[in-house]
C-alpha cells in the first residue's frame, strides 16, 4: 500500500482513468449533440466552446491536486477566488495601466494565504480541513463585509484572456493548456514533484530520507493557492467584475476535490496526478454541456450531477480492498 | 495515536468535555456581561430553544465524525425536510404526524445511501456526502420548484416555538429544549449505554485493528450515517418550526455542525469524542453567534470569527496534545 503509494503514480495509475474518463465524456457530448440535432456543439467553435468551460474549474483543480497528492486538503480555494476577482476588479477600476499592479497584489495575497495555510497545515499540526474551511471562512467574512467599499471592475483590455484568442483558440484555454503542461511537468519530471508524491505516500518514510516534509506540504498549499488566484483573475475578466460569492455559488471547493478525486488522485495523497485530474474537469464540462442541449431542469442538473460524482468515483473506489473513512 | 491504548482516549474525551464547556461558559459569561437579562431562565431557555437546530445536528455529526467520516448532505436533508413538510401538510393539521413519520423515511433513506455507498462503494465520505448533498438540494429544490410552496399548520411549527409558560423553577419552557434533552439523552445512550460507542471508537482510530477484533465495521459505519440524517431530520423539523418555510433553511449547517464537534473537543477523521464535544461545542458556536450579534458585528462578520475561533480551538488541542506527549 504506502510502497506503492510512495513510487511516482501518474504515469502507471493516473493516465488509464484520464483517456477512459476524457473517452466517456467526449462519447457522451458526441452522442448527446447528434441526438439533439444540434451539430453545430461538433464544430471548431462548439469544441471550443466545451474546453472553455473548463478553464475556471480546470485552474482551481491543478492547485487541489497538488495539496491532495500531498496528502491535505484546500478548502479556502472558493472564497479565495471570490477575494481575488473581488480585489482585481477593485484596483483596476477599469484603467489598462493597473492590470499588471492588479494582478501582482492577487497573486500576493494568494502567495500569502497559501503560506497560511501551509504553515497552519504543516507546522501547527492543524487537521487541513479545519484549517483551510477556517481561513476560507475569514476571507468570506473579511470579504462579504468590505464589499461595499470594494467595488470596481477590470479594464477591457484584461478581459481579453476570457474573451480573445489566437487563431481561433481563446487565450484562457491556452493559459489553461499551458499551465497544465507545466504542472504535469513539475510533477512527473522535477524533485519538487517527487517529494510531493513521497511525502503524501508516506509522510514518516519521507522525512526518514532526509526530505523536510513541512516545507513540500507548505509549496503545495501556495501552489494550490496561487492556481485557485489565477482562476479568480480569469473570472474577474469574464464576468468583468468580482462579487464576494462566485466562488461559493460556483461550489469550487468541493467540485475541485471532487474532480481531483474522481480523476483518480487519491485522499490519502501520493497517487494521481493532473491528467486524471483535467479529464475529471473535461467531464464536468460535457456534462454541463449535454444537459444544457437536453434542457435539462437546472435542479435536475443538481441531482444528476450528485449521482455522478459518487458513481465516478465508486468506479475506481471500489477495488480498495482497506476500509475508507 | 494509533498505539495509544484505550485509558488515554477514555482521559481525552474528558478533556475534551472540559474545554467545550470552558469556551460555553467564558462565552456565556460574555454575553450576561453585556445583557444581564440572559442569566434569566427565561433568556437562557430561550437562547437553548434557538441553538437547538444546530446542538441535535452536532450530535448526529458527531457519530460520523467518531467513526472517521464527515457528513456534508446534513443541511441538504434540513433543507428537504422543510419544504416537503410544507408541500405534503400544506396547512392541514391532520397529516402532520403521518408525514413527520414519512420524513424520517426520507432521512434515512439518505443515511443508508451514505453509509452503503461508503461502506461497500468504498468512496470516501467526503465525496459520497457531497454527492448526496447536491442531489438532495436537487430533489428539495425541482420538487419545490425552487421556491417556498405549501404552508406549515400550528402543530408542525409548535415542535419548534411552543413554549410553556408558568413552568415551576425555570419560569418557561420551550418544546424545543425537550426535544433537545432527550435527543440528547438517546445520543448519550447510543455511546454509553450500548456497545455501539466502543465500536464507532474503534472503527475511527483504527478500521483494519477494529475488522481484526470482530468488530462489524461496515454495520457501525453505516448506522452512524444513518444516526447523522436522523438528527438532519429533527433539526429541519425544528428549524421549519421556528423560521418557516424557506429554500435555503438548512444551508452550511453542515460545516456548523462540524465546527461545533471539534470545538468541543472531537478529533475529525476518528477516535475521539465524546456526546459532550458535540453538545458543548455546539453551544458555544451558538454562544458565539449570540455574542456577536450582541456586539452588533456585521453578519458577514460572523464567517471571519467563526473561522479564528475554529482555527484557535483545534490549535489549542493540537499545542495541548503536543505538550502532553
Amino acid at each position: 500500500m504506502t510502497t506503492d503509494a510512495a513510487k511516482p503514480g501518474p504515469a502507471r495509475s493516473g493516465l488509464p482513468i484520464s483517456i477512459l474518463l476524457a473517452g466517456l465524456s467526449i462519447g457522451f457530448f458526441v452522442v448527446v449533440a447528434l441526438a439533439t440535432g444540434e451539430v453545430s456543439q461538433l464544430s471548431g467553435q462548439g469544441i471550443v466552446g466545451l474546453l472553455q468551460r473548463m478553464v475556471a474549474l480546470g485552474l482551481v483543480s491543478i492547485g487541489q491536486t497538488f495539496v491532495i497528492l500531498v496528502g491535505s486538503i484546500d478548502l479556502s480555494v472558493a472564497a479565495l477566488i471570490s477575494a481575488v476577482a473581488v480585489l482585481a476588479s477593485h484596483i483596476m477600476q477599469g484603467d489598462p495601466a493597473m492590470i499588471l499592479p492588479a494582478i501582482l497584489i492577487c497573486l500576493g495575497l494568494c502567495l500569502a494565504v497559501g503560506l497560511v495555510n501551509g504553515a497552519l497545515v504543516a507546522y501547527g499540526g492543524i487537521n487541513p480541513l479545519i484549517a483551510t474551511l477556517g481561513t476560507g471562512l475569514i476571507i468570506q467574512g473579511v470579504l462579504a463585509a468590505s464589499f461595499g467599499v470594494l467595488q470596481g471592475a477590470v479594464a477591457r483590455e484584461f478581459q481579453v484572456i476570457a474573451y480573445g484568442g489566437l487563431l481561433g483558440v481563446p487565450y484562457s484555454l491556452l493559459l489553461l493548456a499551458v499551465l497544465s503542461l507545466a504542472a504535469g511537468f513539475v510533477l512527473d519530471r522535477t524533485l519538487f514533484g517527487a517529494r510531493i508524491y513521497a511525502v503524501g505516500g508516506n509522510p514518516d518514510g519521507a522525512r526518514l530520507a532526509g526530505i523536510r516534509t513541512e516545507r513540500v506540504t507548505l509549496s503545495a498549499h501556495v501552489v494550490a493557492s496561487l492556481f485557485a488566484g489565477a482562476s479568480g483573475l480569469y473570472l474577474a475578466a469574464r464576468l468583468q467584475s468580482g462579487t464576494p460569492w462566485i466562488g461559493r455559488d460556483g461550489i469550487y471547493d468541493l467540485e475541485s476535490i471532487a474532480v481531483t478525486v474522481i480523476g483518480g488522485t487519491i485522499l490519502a495523497g501520493g497517487k494521481g496526478g493532473v491528467a486524471g485530474t483535467l479529464a475529471g474537469v473535461l467531464l464536468f464540462a460535457s456534462l454541463d454541456a449535454g444537459f444544457n442541449m437536453l434542457g435539462v431542469d437546472a435542479f435536475l442538473k443538481q441531482v444528476l450531477r450528485g449521482a455522478i460524482v459518487i458513481a465516478a468515483v465508486a468506479v475506481h473506489a471500489i477495488r480498495t480492498k482497506e476500509h475508507v473513512a | 495515536m494509533t498505539t495509544v491504548p484505550l485509558p488515554s482516549s477514555r482521559r481525552a474525551a474528558g478533556i475534551a468535555l472540559n474545554a467545550g464547556l470552558v469556551i460555553f461558559v467564558v462565552l456565556y459569561a460574555a454575553i450576561a456581561l453585556l445583557q444581564p437579562n440572559y442569566l434569566e431562565p427565561g433568556l437562557f431557555m430561550n437562547f437553548l430553544r434557538r441553538a437547538a437546530p444546530l446542538l441535535i445536528l452536532a450530535c448526529g455529526q458527531l457519530y460520523v465524525i467518531l467513526t472517521g467520516g464527515f457528513d456534508l448532505s446534513m443541511g441538504a436533508v434540513a433543507t428537504l425536510v422543510v419544504l416537503a413538510a410544507s408541500i405534503l401538510i400544506n396547512g392541514d393539521p391532520d397529516a402532520t404526524w403521518a408525514v413527520i413519520g414519512t420524513l424520517y423515511v426520507m432521512g434515512i433513506a439518505v443515511g443508508l445511501v451514505n453509509g452503503l455507498v461508503v461502506a461497500f462503494l468504498k468512496v470516501p465520505s467526503i465525496i459520497t456526502t457531497l454527492g448526496t448533498m447536491l442531489l438532495v438540494n436537487g430533489l428539495a429544490l425541482a420538487w419545490s420548484g425552487g421556491a417556498a410552496r405549501g404552508d406549515l399548520p400550528d402543530n408542525f411549527r409548535n415542535l419548534g416555538r411552543l413554549v410553556w409558560r408558568g413552568v415551576p423553577v425555570i419560569g418557561t419552557l420551550p418544546l424545543a429544549v425537550v426535544v433537545i434533552a432527550g435527543f440528547v439523552a438517546l445520543a448519550w445512550w447510543g455511546l454509553n449505554g450500548t456497545v455501539y460507542g466502543k465500536r464507532a471508537l474503534a472503527v475511527g482510530d483504527n478500521p483494519r485493528a477494529a475488522e481484526l477484533a470482530g468488530t462489524p465495521v461496515a454495520v457501525t459505519r453505516i448506522l452512524a450515517f444513518v444516526v447523522s440524517a436522523v438528527s438532519a431530520v429533527t433539526a429541519g423539523i425544528l428549524l421549519g418550526g421556528f423560521s418557516g418555510v424557506s429554500v435555503n433553511a438548512g444551508e452550511g449547517l453542515e460545516l456548523q455542525a462540524i465546527a461545533a464537534c471539534v470545538i468541543g473537543g472531537a478529533q475529525l477523521l476518528g477516535g475521539r469524542g465524546s456526546i459532550w464535544s458535540a453538545v458543548f461545542g455546539a453551544l458555544s458556536l451558538f454562544a458565539l453567534f449570540t455574542l456577536l450579534n450582541i456586539l452588533g458585528l456585521p453578519q458577514a462578520l460572523r464567517d471571519s470569527i467563526q473561522g479564528l475561533i475554529l482555527i484557535a480551538a483545534v490549535g489549542a488541542s493540537m499545542w495541548r496534545s503536543r505538550k502532553r506527549n
